[in-house]
């Protein structure tokens, strides 16, 4: 009793001293336009090379350049820290024209040096380094110290003069120079990486720790950063005013960290972000009526039901084939899938070079399906079909309701599934492990490539998911694929591609092509100039606020 | 009253050896983890050999356990994969508590300044208007789950009625100085007092969310225990005996009635922790109910062993200080 009677005038100046500085205004912080994007979740680090996650490519994609971009809106390439690239007759040696005006965030030059440095970076990556530039890994093979074990697509790197770059590659293929487009081969500042000790990456415990690089990203993008602030969640870039490009439109890009996407919505209803990414299908219509823009991007990515070819009883073309008559894939399209989803007739999407148009998506036949099972013995067909849980991806939004789809069908022609599920941090370790007879997986495309989709299903016919090297033609389907990769002439390489994509759907059918979905990004009724990209690779930079 | 403490203290460290082992165990056999998490569906044979070996998941978990117990010796308490990337899990769990702990105290304060006179008003006022209303509102505060409360009061006073923010710990735009981590006590250090101000409008929501559930108990367990010492032989006593009624509401009805509140307080306080969970995850507040939400989906090993591993701590610590306190506020308690 005593002590409420001393403590509450107290409190009460407290809340009045705190509402009277409410009105003050505050000194920090300066005014100016702030474009303010919710995060389903944190950077994983400021060190494209070593990231994975669509939410660290975002930002990184802001602070940093990479020699050859995408075109807004598009899967082709442009040039963009290099002016042109040119390759030697055999395809291995390529010159590099550099532009001549652009300067790091740390006042470095950027030029021929500065480009062979950040290459020769990635390839002398410590064995930790290794295992966490993922990127790297995946599209130049081995690093400079483990060369004999793993060998690289990069060979070496010389700057002749300050705007000119030569790189030379192993061998000739259509993914170079086409795969330094990706942003984890982001040029980074040199000095900056040296002072930071960019390649001190450790492992410890279950993950790595990172050098400061990793921590003070120093690039020649349009933005560069401000604040990392952990602890409220929030990345705030500020704008380059020495961009070598049109200059960003908003001082201020903040990324807001907010896991929960109900709550992004209700951020964006209650204006407090611009915008976010990926918003939830069904949601899409109430968005756009009350007035935001969503933006639905080009589909480019692909849904499969994959086998595993490691069990006989798929052996026969004619039991895969009555799977693929049984899928009402049309229907699950129109059901399931958001708007501008379509039905696939093959394992990538229409706008990579090499898709086959002639193909026609396999027609919705119970009946031929029940027939082609009959004659191959197959009538008792059974076999465990798994879908992943807690995940969603752009190419499945709810995976179980696809799942259920697919399922009813398999069960429509009398075969016996069993259904399985797995969460997704455990899922695509057991599809790797052949754990299932069936499954529904899909791959985003990360460039305008055909082997990017195909090479990544059917080339390892050891190891990849569908098990081919267990049936007679998987080993010639990765050597023709390899062989398809390696020729230098554009035409001529997407006319072969064109015809494996042919084999595949009518000889081989590895597996059942499902859909292509379209991921979409939303943003409110007064944000302007964003360009959808198909590769969800949107540059904020010509993106402005307010309607200014 | 020492040897008390002390004994209570050596049941605790064994109890959080055994929990380590445990838990430990427990989540590497969960299925999925971390290398699928990073990898998705680009994961092949090689690249996920790499990482299980550079992470040590390749070895027999006994081994494994053996490390993590000789890093823990060394001060590292491995780094995180997702919730900070690369920060040690000690870090995370120091740099969110203090938001956690500015929610909690704010939920609490809200559910005991309420719940307590609330429930001492409503067994005095047995039966009436008062009674029967406060008791209907406790119920709809246990039965709402947190999540669709939090959406409910995100939608009225965030979206709808534009009063407070939907979510996060304080506005981006305004650049506060961060020396604890506790935003409200930054702001009063600093005299950003509009950075306070605006740390404090933050909490309201997650905070109403969260008070939720431990008012409602708090409430009812007053007015049980209340009505319960009402009607003591020693009420009647000293009513007997002429004292006044305010000498025997505060010493003798109130006083007898706060043991089993305490206790049930002290409880909540570890709930709450698990309340913050979901709450911090709705509000996008930076807490460790946030860090351990993320940790969980992305099999984050690091952090959830710590996080688990501390909310264990806390759990036993607060249960702890309840008993202390049941010491001071009952004499018989220490004598026993």
């Amino acid at each position: 009793m005593k002590m409420s009677r001393r403590v509450l005038p107290a409190f009460a100046a407290g809340a009045l001293a705190l509402s009277l500085a409410a009105c003050a205004e505050s000194e920090r912080g300066s005014g100016g336009s702030t474009l303010t994007f919710g995060a389903a979740g944190a950077p994983s680090t400021f060190d494209p090379f070593y990231a994975t996650d669509g939410e660290t490519f975002r930002i990184s994609r802001q602070i940093f350049d990479t020699l050859i971009d995408s075109k807004p809106g598009t899967s082709e390439i442009e040039p963009a820290l290099a002016e042109s690239w040119t390759p030697d007759e055999s395809g291995t040696t390529w010159t590099f024209k550099l532009r001549d005006d652009v300067t790091f965030t740390d006042g470095e030059k950027f030029d021929g040096e500065a480009v062979c440095a950040n290459l020769e970076r990635m390839f002398d990556q410590n064995p930790d380094g290794q295992t966490a530039g993922e990127y790297w890994g995946s599209f130049f093979g081995g690093f400079k110290n483990d060369a004999e074990k793993d060998p690289s697509l990069y060979k070496s790197c010389e700057a002749p003069d300050a705007t000119t770059a030569v790189i030379t590659i192993d061998h000739a293929t259509a993914s170079f120079p086409t795969m330094l487009s990706q942003t984890s081969f982001s040029m980074q500042s040199p000095k900056a990486m040296e002072e930071g000790d960019a390649n001190g990456i450790k492992a410890a415990g279950e993950g790595f720790t990172f050098p400061e690089n990793a921590k003070n990203p120093v690039g020649t993008g349009a933005f560069k950063l401000e604040k990392y602030d952990e602890a409220n969640g929030t990345v705030t870039l500020a704008r380059n005013d020495d961009y070598w490009g049109e200059l960003a439109k908003s001082e201020k890009l903040v990324f807001r960290i907010i896991p929960d996407e109900s709550t992004r919505r209700q951020e964006l209803e209650a204006g407090s972000i611009n915008g976010y990414d990926l918003p939830n299908p069904v949601d899409w219509n109430s968005l756009e009526e009350k007035g935001n823009q969503v933006e639905i991007r080009e589909p480019f990515n692909i849904l499969y039901m994959g086998l595993n070819l490691k069990d006989k009883k798929f052996h026969d073309l004619k039991v895969r084939q009555a799977i693929y008559h049984a899928l009402n894939r049309e229907e699950l399209v129109k059901s399931q899938l958001p708007e501008g989803a379509t039905v696939a007739t093959q394992f990538m999407p229409d706008t990579v070079a090499g898709y086959n148009s002639d193909l026609e998506p396999y027609a919705y036949d119970p009946e031929k399906s029940k027939q082609l099972l009959k004659e191959a013995g197959a009538e008792n067909l059974e076999m465990t079909f798994a879908f992943p849980t807690e995940v969603s991806r752009p190419y499945m939004p709810d995976p179980a309701t696809i799942y259920d789809a697919l399922r009813a069908n398999l069960e429509a022609v009398g075969i016996t599934v069993k259904a399985v599920s797995a969460p997704w941090t455990a899922y695509t370790d057991n599809v790797s492990a052949g754990k299932y007879d069936a499954h529904i997986l899909g791959w985003t495309g990360d460039f305008n490539d055909p082997y990017n989709f195909l090479g990544s299903f059917f080339t390892e016919p050891v190891a990849n998911d569908f098990k081919t090297s267990n049936i007679s033609w998987g080993k010639k389907l990765a050597a023709d694929l390899q062989a398809a990769d390696a020729i230098v002439d554009e035409d001529e390489r997407a006319k072969r591609y064109e015809e494996i994509n042919g084999q595949i759907m009518t000889e081989y059918l590895p597996g059942f092509p499902i859909s292509h979905s379209p991921p979409a990004i939303v943003v409110d009724g007064d944000t302007e100039g964003l360009i959808p990209s198909p590769l969800t690779a949107e540059d904020f930079g010509p993106v402005s606020v307010g309607g200014e | 009253m020492l040897r008390f403490v002390v004994r209570r203290l050596l049941q605790m460290a064994g109890v959080m050896i055994v929990l380590s082992f445990l838990i430990f165990a427990w989540l590497r056999s969960l299925p999925g983890g971390p290398v699928s998490a990073i990898l998705g569906e680009r994961a092949t044979p090689a690249t996920r050999a790499a990482l299980e070996k550079a992470f040590g998941l390749d070895r027999p978990i006994w081994e494994q356990y053996l490390l993590f117990l000789d890093r823990i010796a060394h001060g590292n308490f491995g780094a995180s994969i997702r919730v900070q990337a690369g920060t040690d899990a000690l870090e995370i769990f120091l740099d969110r508590l203090p938001g956690t702990i500015e929610l909690t105290i704010f939920a609490l304060t809200i559910a005991i300044s309420i719940g307590i006179p609330l429930g001492y008003l409503a067994a005095r006022r047995r039966a009436t208007i008062l009674d029967n209303v406060s008791i209907i509102g406790s119920l709809v505060g246990v039965a709402v789950p947190v999540f669709f409360l939090a959406f409910l009061l995100k939608y009225v006073f965030a979206v709808q009625l534009g009063w407070l923010p939907v979510s996060g710990r304080q506005t981006p735009t305004i650049d506060a100085t961060h020396i604890t981590n506790f935003f409200i006590l930054d702001g009063l250090i600093t005299g950003e007092y509009d950075a306070a101000w605006d740390a404090f409008l933050h909490l309201i929501l997650p905070g109403l969310a969260l008070a939720s559930i431990p008012f409602a108990i708090i409430f009812r367990i007053t007015r049980a225990s209340v009505l319960e010492v009402l009607d003591e032989d020693y009420v009647r006593t000293a009513e007997a005996k002429g004292l006044t009624s305010r000498v025997i509401r505060g010493r003798h009805v109130l006083r007898n009635a706060m043991l089993p509140v305490t206790t049930v307080i002290g409880l909540q306080v570890g709930s709450l922790l698990a309340g913050a969970v979901l709450t911090e995850r709705v509000f996008s507040f930076r807490g460790v109910g946030d860090a351990l939400a993320v940790a969980s989906t992305e099999r984050d090993y690091a952090v959830l062993q710590m996080l688990i591993i501390a909310a264990a701590a806390v759990y036993v610590i607060v249960n702890l200080l309840v008993d202390i306190a049941y010491a001071i506020i009952d004499p018989r308690v220490r004598t026993r």
